[in-house]
């Protein structure tokens, strides 16, 4: 494990809480860059455990709307995210739940988009500004936001993650980390990668291209 | 690259360097930028710094709840009156804390170090003796370079999370962070800049995070002004030649096991401590008292509180 100078000399951010309000940010921004250039129509926050305790008192809700409307931790506007969801037509709502067994500071967003899609995900605020995404559309996952990431739903098929893999090789994308999971032998399934660069539009479709692929999510970085 | 103190002072055996250089080589290292960039991106988080340890200084600035505010302008008055208890460098360093703290607290722009809820502990110690002693501004950029060094290692061997290891995990470190960057500033030697991080956290082992309301307030602000003069005397010490007898990794190893024996309710639940005392409890209720209906109002109500 090796930590960034900036890592502890940072985030620069608005305040009050790295947890609270840092991480929360980022944990909105990665749905952002889920949601891409869609229209958002609504965003609904499913808040756990200190996440709800506390949401008004640390702006845990201006930072997350803050993030899913694409501003960074560094933002002023921040401050004035839910004014400015509203004057966009965005439909905002916030809930307190039980989320089970998960990080005391975690949140689900579930994001509807103009083109009727809806599109979750649920990540935990884990210290310091330091995020995890531990869920997308309602598969396990394990993002750090360190790095862009892709999410490819497929088919689950002999040799297609060495496909897939291959397909990033051969365009000098590095893997990071790789997860994959699947519901039945044959059945749809889903690979999480990590990557050290973008994954580039034209690589997002020879991957899209592939007949066992459904869909071709690119996530940017977002710390 | 390096995990401990230990490792660190071994490399630095016998060169020249110092804890600031092993670190931007590191970084140079990792993240495959150039020593230019680092002092540039050392420069953008010195600026921000400076304005959130001056900006509550002579405004008041009131935090998100109302709970808090006023406290940084309060100490600024008390220190240009000049009459104080404690040298005038650790007043003016205690303002410059709580003027983070307040800047933090109003969803201001803050650096956190290593936290927001302890980001006025270094810049508040750091630029007060930089500016006792004319520190040239490049020497003053090393000291943020020589205080990351100490958190990396905090953050390899322990944790810097409050919800983890308890307020020591977050001032304590903020505190050894600020006294090794102070020390070698001050032309310490790099084992002396250790000692002093590890007096530092000694200083404060045990304490817990207990949050009233679960904030970033109360008593947050207040034991970052503490935390720079538990800085600024570890420093001192540790400069007078007096040295840690157990050293810096084992004092962070031990502070990692205090949090872990820490309860839960100790560790930013806001479950115990301040946080349940009656006054707390009180003010948890007037701040939270309506938040069923927060979905319901969406404006800057920054300044409002009439949902709070």
């Amino acid at each position: 494990m090796n930590i960034s100078m900036f890592d502890i000399l940072g985030p620069i951010m608005i305040g009050p809480s790295s947890s609270h309000t840092a991480g929360a940010q980022r944990i909105g921004k990665a749905m952002y860059n889920m949601i891409s250039d869609k229209e958002l129509v609504s965003v609904h926050f499913m808040l756990h455990g200190s996440f709800h305790l506390t949401l008004r008192g640390h702006g845990t809700d201006r930072a997350l709307v803050g993030g899913v409307l694409g501003m960074n931790a560094y933002d002023p506007q921040i401050k004035n995210s839910l004014q400015i969801a509203q004057e966009k037509g965005i439909d905002v709502s916030f809930e307190g739940t039980d989320l089970g067994e998960v990080h005391p500071n975690t949140v689900r967003i579930i994001a509807k988009t103009s083109d009727g899609q809806t599109v979750s995900l649920m990540g935990s605020s884990v210290g310091g500004g330091n995020i995890e995404i531990v869920e997308i559309n309602g598969t396990p996952a394990k993002f750090s936001g360190k790095y862009p990431a892709v999410v490819i739903n497929h088919t689950d098929r002999l040799g297609i993650i060495s496909h897939i893999t291959s397909i990033l090789a051969i365009n000098q994308v590095n893997i990071v980390t790789l997860l994959n999971s699947r519901e039945n032998k044959g059945k749809s399934a889903m690979t999480m990668i990590e990557t050290d660069s973008p994954i580039d539009p034209s690589v997002k479709r020879e991957l899209e291209s592939m007949s066992a692929v459904s869909s071709v999510v690119v996530m940017e970085k977002v710390i | 690259m390096y995990f401990s103190a230990q490792e660190m002072l071994a490399q630095l055996k016998g060169t020249d360097k110092r804890i600031c250089d092993l670190v931007i080589d590191n970084e140079i290292e990792i993240s495959e930028i150039s020593r230019e960039e680092i002092i540039s991106m050392l420069e953008e988080r010195y600026q921000i710094m400076y304005h959130s340890s001056h900006d509550a200084l002579e405004k008041e600035i009131t935090s998100l709840s109302g709970l808090t505010g006023g406290s940084a302008s309060k100490m600024w008055n008390y220190y240009q009156k000049g009459s104080m208890i404690c040298d005038a460098t650790v007043i003016r360093g205690a303002a410059y804390a709580l003027s983070c703290l307040e800047v933090n607290a109003s969803m201001g722009l803050i650096v956190a170090a290593p936290t927001a809820g302890a980001c006025g502990i270094l810049p508040g110690s750091l630029f007060t003796v930089a500016e006792k002693y004319d520190v040239p501004h490049e020497k003053v950029l090393e000291a943020l370079a020589t205080a990351s060094g100490v958190g990396q290692i905090i953050v390899k061997k322990a944790t810097i999370s409050g919800a983890e290891g308890g307020c020591q995990a977050e001032c304590g470190a903020a505190a050894s962070m600020a006294a090794a960057a102070i020390v070698e500033m001050l032309g310490g030697t790099p084992e002396q800049a250790f000692d002093a991080a590890a007096i530092a956290m000694q200083n404060i082992m045990g304490l817990v995070c207990d949050p009233v309301a679960g904030l970033v307030e109360m008593p947050c602000a207040k034991r970052n002004a503490s935390g720079v003069a538990n800085s600024l005397i570890s420093a001192d010490l540790a400069l007078s030649g007096i040295f840690s007898e157990v050293p810096f990794d084992e004092v962070v190893e031990a502070m990692y096991k205090v949090g872990k024996a820490l309860p839960s309710t100790l560790r930013e639940t806001a479950l115990g401590g301040l946080a349940t005392t009656p006054t707390a409890l009180a003010m948890r209720d007037k701040i939270y008292g309506t938040q069923a209906s927060s979905s319901a109002c969406s404006g800057d109500c920054a300044s409002c509180g009439g949902c709070q």
